[in-house]
C-alpha cells in the first residue's frame, strides 16, 4: 500500500518523487516524454532502475544523452508501436498525455509495454481554471499551462474526472491515483473525485491492463 | 589541363605498396593452419590483421575499445598517416582527455580485412604466387571483416570489448559486432550508418566501381603486373564519391560559383570553377594512398550489407537478445545515410527493448559529420562512455 503523505518538495518536482517512492527497485522503467532526464535521474539515484527515455524535443535528448541517460528521439504517438508487450516493469507518461495528439491510443500502448503505467497530467478541472475561464471568459494560463492557447502544444486537456472516464474506457484499473493541491500537498483520490478534480492541481494515476481485457 | 592530373610511378605510390605488405604498424599473421571462412564460403589463409593501439589495456582488460574504419580509413585513427603524412582522421575525437579518452581507455583501430594499410586485402602479396592477390582476392562482406577483427581481439586475449565505435561503414561492423557478437560487445556506438544498403548507394558505388574498370590502366585488375595504377579511374570513383559525403549547402556555401584562379570562364573544359578544382584534388591525392582493387571489394562488401536479410527480413531478429547499450547517432544534413535509417535501426533495438540512445545531430556537412568536430556529437559520445564506464565498473 502506497503511503501518501506530504513528503519534502526538495528540488524535486512532487508528481515525480511520489513517482519515485512507488517504483520498485531494480525495475525496468521507460520513461516517455521524459524532457531533461530529470525524473530517469532521481529513479537511477534513489532506486537504481534501468531507465530508457523517450524525448521529442531533439536539443533536450541530446542534453540527456550528454548526462549518461538511456533516451531516443521519439514521438509518444508513433514510436510507441514498435516497443514489444511487457518490456517494462512501469511505462510512465508525465504531464506528456495532454500533448499527444491520440491519447487513447497512446495510454493503450502504456498499458501494453509496462505491466504498470503511471501517467500524470495538469488537471483542466481545478478551481482557479474554472474560474478562470468562469470570470475571464479566456482559456486559462497557469504554472502547470504557461503559454497561450495559439502556441500551446497541449492539445488534449483534460479533467481528473474526463481521465478516469478514460482509464474505463481502455479497461485498465486504477491501483493508486493522487492529486496534488497547489501547494504540493497530496489528495489521495478513491471512490468520490469531487473535491480532488477541484483542488487537485495536477494527478498521478498508476494503472494496469485488467485481466482478460 | 582537362583531365584529373596523371602522374608517373611515383613515391607514393611505391610507400604506398610497401605499406600494403610491411605495414608501419603493428600486425598480427595468422597462419595457414588458421585460415578464415569466408560469407562466400572459401578459406583464406594466411592472415595479416595491421592495427594501431593507444592508451593502455587494463589488468582485467575490460577497458578496450574497438574503432572500425570507413571506406577509405585505415588504422591510423588517431596517428601520422605513412603516405600522406596528415594527422589521424578521428584525431579530434580519440586522444588523451578527448571524448574517446586514451588516458582511461584501450583504444584499438584494425585496418579491414580486404583494406591496403597492411591487413590482407587485393593488394597483398599472395604467398602461393608470390604476386598480389588483385582479382584473386575473394569477395568479402562486412561479416567477414568483423570475424577476421575477432580474431584480433582473441588475439589480443580480450574476452569483451568495452564500446565498438564506427561510423559509416565502420558503423555497419559496430552493428555486425552487436548483432554476431553481443556478449563480446559491452556498448556499441554506429555513427551515420544503416542496416542494409540502399539501391541509392549501390548505384554510387557501380558508378565508382565503373570508373575504376573503364580506365585501360585497370589492366582487368592485374596493373600491379603491368607497374600501373588506374589513377584516373579510381580518381572519378573519388570524386563523384566525394560529392555524396557532403551535402549540397555545404558545397554551395564552400565553393558557391567561385571560379578558380581568376574571375573570366574560359570557354574549355579546364577547371574554371573552385569546386572542379576542388574534386579534381580530391581524387588526385586519393589515388596516392589508396588500391584500386581495395576500393572494388570494399564497396562490394558495403553493397553486399543487409542485417534485416540475414535475419529473416526482420532486423529486430539481429539483435534479439541483446544485452549490448547502444549509442545511435545521425546527423540531419547526411543524405547518403540519412537519419531514417538509424532510426530503423533504433526501431528494431526497441523492438527487442535494447537499452539504447539516438541523437540526431543538427549539422550542414552532410555525412562526412562524423568526421568533424561537431560539440554537440562529442558531447553526447563522452556522455554515454562515461554512463557506460561507470556502468562497467571502470576507473574515472
Amino acid at each position: 500500500m502506497l503511503k501518501l503523505d506530504t513528503p519534502p518538495h526538495g528540488a524535486h518536482r512532487v508528481d515525480h518523487l511520489l513517482i519515485a517512492e512507488m517504483v520498485e527497485p531494480g525495475s525496468r522503467v521507460l520513461d516517455v516524454g521524459c524532457g531533461d532526464g530529470e525524473l530517469l535521474q532521481l529513479l537511477a539515484e534513489t532506486k537504481s532502475v534501468d531507465g530508457r527515455g523517450v524525448e521529442l524535443s531533439r536539443d533536450r535528448v541530446n542534453a540527456c544523452v550528454t548526462r549518461g541517460l538511456s533516451v531516443i528521439q521519439g514521438d509518444a504517438d508513433v514510436d510507441l508501436d514498435d516497443y514489444p508487450d511487457q518490456a517494462f516493469d512501469y511505462a510512465i507518461l508525465s504531464l506528456t498525455i495532454q500533448a499527444t495528439r491520440y491519447p487513447k491510443k497512446v495510454l493503450e500502448n502504456l498499458l501494453r509495454i509496462g505491466r504498470q503505467a503511471i501517467v500524470s497530467f495538469p488537471n483542466f478541472g481545478h478551481w482557479r481554471i474554472r474560474t478562470q475561464l468562469l470570470f475571464n471568459g479566456r482559456m486559462p494560463e497557469t504554472q502547470n499551462l504557461p503559454e497561450p492557447w495559439y502556441t500551446s502544444p497541449d492539445s488534449h486537456l483534460c479533467t481528473i474526472r474526463d481521465f478516469a472516464d478514460l482509464v474505463a474506457l481502455v479497461d485498465a484499473d486504477v491501483e493508486a491515483a493522487v492529486a496534488f493541491n497547489t501547494s504540493g500537498r497530496r489528495l489521495p483520490i478513491r471512490r468520490s473525485i469531487s473535491l480532488q478534480n477541484l483542488f487537485g492541481e495536477k494527478a498521478v494515476f498508476v494503472l494496469r491492463k485488467r485481466h482478460g481485457a | 589541363m582537362n583531365t584529373v592530373a596523371v602522374k608517373s610511378f611515383d613515391s607514393s605510390t611505391n610507400v604506398r605498396i610497401a605499406e600494403a605488405n610491411n605495414p608501419s604498424s603493428t600486425f598480427v599473421r595468422f597462419p595457414d593452419s588458421e585460415p578464415l571462412r569466408l560469407a562466400c564460403d572459401q578459406l583464406l589463409a594466411p592472415i595479416s590483421i595491421a592495427y594501431q593501439t593507444y592508451g593502455e589495456l587494463n589488468a582485467d582488460k575490460s577497458n578496450a575499445i574497438l574503432i572500425c574504419h570507413a571506406l577509405t580509413g585505415d588504422q591510423y585513427v588517431a596517428s601520422e598517416h605513412p603516405v600522406t603524412k596528415k594527422l589521424g582522421w578521428w584525431e579530434t575525437l580519440v586522444g588523451p582527455g578527448k571524448p574517446i579518452d586514451t588516458n582511461r581507455f584501450f583504444v584499438i583501430c584494425p585496418n579491414i580485412l580486404g583494406g591496403c594499410m597492411g591487413s590482407t586485402g587485393p593488394a597483398s602479396i599472395d604467398p602461393k604466387t608470390e604476386r598480389p592477390y588483385a582479382l584473386n582476392f575473394p569477395v568479402i562482406t562486412i561479416g567477414d571483416m568483423v570475424s577476421a577483427q575477432v580474431r584480433l581481439i582473441d588475439h589480443l586475449g580480450i574476452d569483451q570489448l568495452f564500446c565498438v565505435v564506427g561510423g559509416s561503414m565502420g558503423g555497419m561492423q559496430v552493428l555486425e559486432w552487436a548483432s554476431s557478437h553481443t556478449e563480446r560487445v559491452y556498448s556499441a556506438v554506429p555513427i551515420a550508418t544503416a542496416a542494409w544498403h540502399s539501391s541509392q548507394n549501390i548505384a554510387f558505388h557501380e558508378v565508382g566501381r565503373q570508373a575504376v574498370m573503364a580506365d585501360p590502366d585497370w589492366c582487368a585488375g592485374d596493373y600491379h603486373s603491368h607497374q600501373k595504377v588506374p589513377r584516373n579511374g579510381l580518381a572519378v570513383a573519388r570524386m563523384a564519391a566525394h560529392i555524396t559525403y557532403l551535402s549540397e549547402e555545404a558545397l554551395h556555401s564552400r565553393f558557391g560559383r567561385s571560379l578558380q584562379g581568376g574571375s573570366e570562364l574560359t570557354f574549355s573544359f579546364n577547371a574554371d570553377f573552385q569546386v572542379e578544382s576542388y574534386l579534381r584534388h580530391q581524387g588526385s591525392t586519393f589515388v596516392d594512398r589508396f588500391d584500386p582493387n581495395s576500393y572494388l571489394y570494399i564497396t562490394r562488401a558495403m553493397d553486399y550489407f543487409d542485417l534485416a536479410a540475414e535475419h529473416g527480413d526482420v532486423l529486430a531478429n539481429a539483435f534479439r537478445g541483446t544485452k549490448t547499450r547502444y549509442l545511435v547517432v545521425s546527423f540531419t544534413s547526411d543524405w547518403l545515410y540519412p537519419t531514417r535509417g538509424s532510426r530503423e535501426i533504433v526501431q528494431a533495438l526497441n523492438a527487442v527493448a535494447a537499452n539504447v540512445s539516438f541523437v540526431e545531430i543538427e549539422t550542414n556537412s552532410g555525412h562526412d559529420s562524423f568526421l568533424l568536430e561537431e560539440p554537440e556529437f562529442f558531447s553526447t559520445m563522452r556522455g554515454f562512455l562515461n554512463a557506460a564506464g561507470v556502468k562497467r565498473g571502470l576507473k574515472e
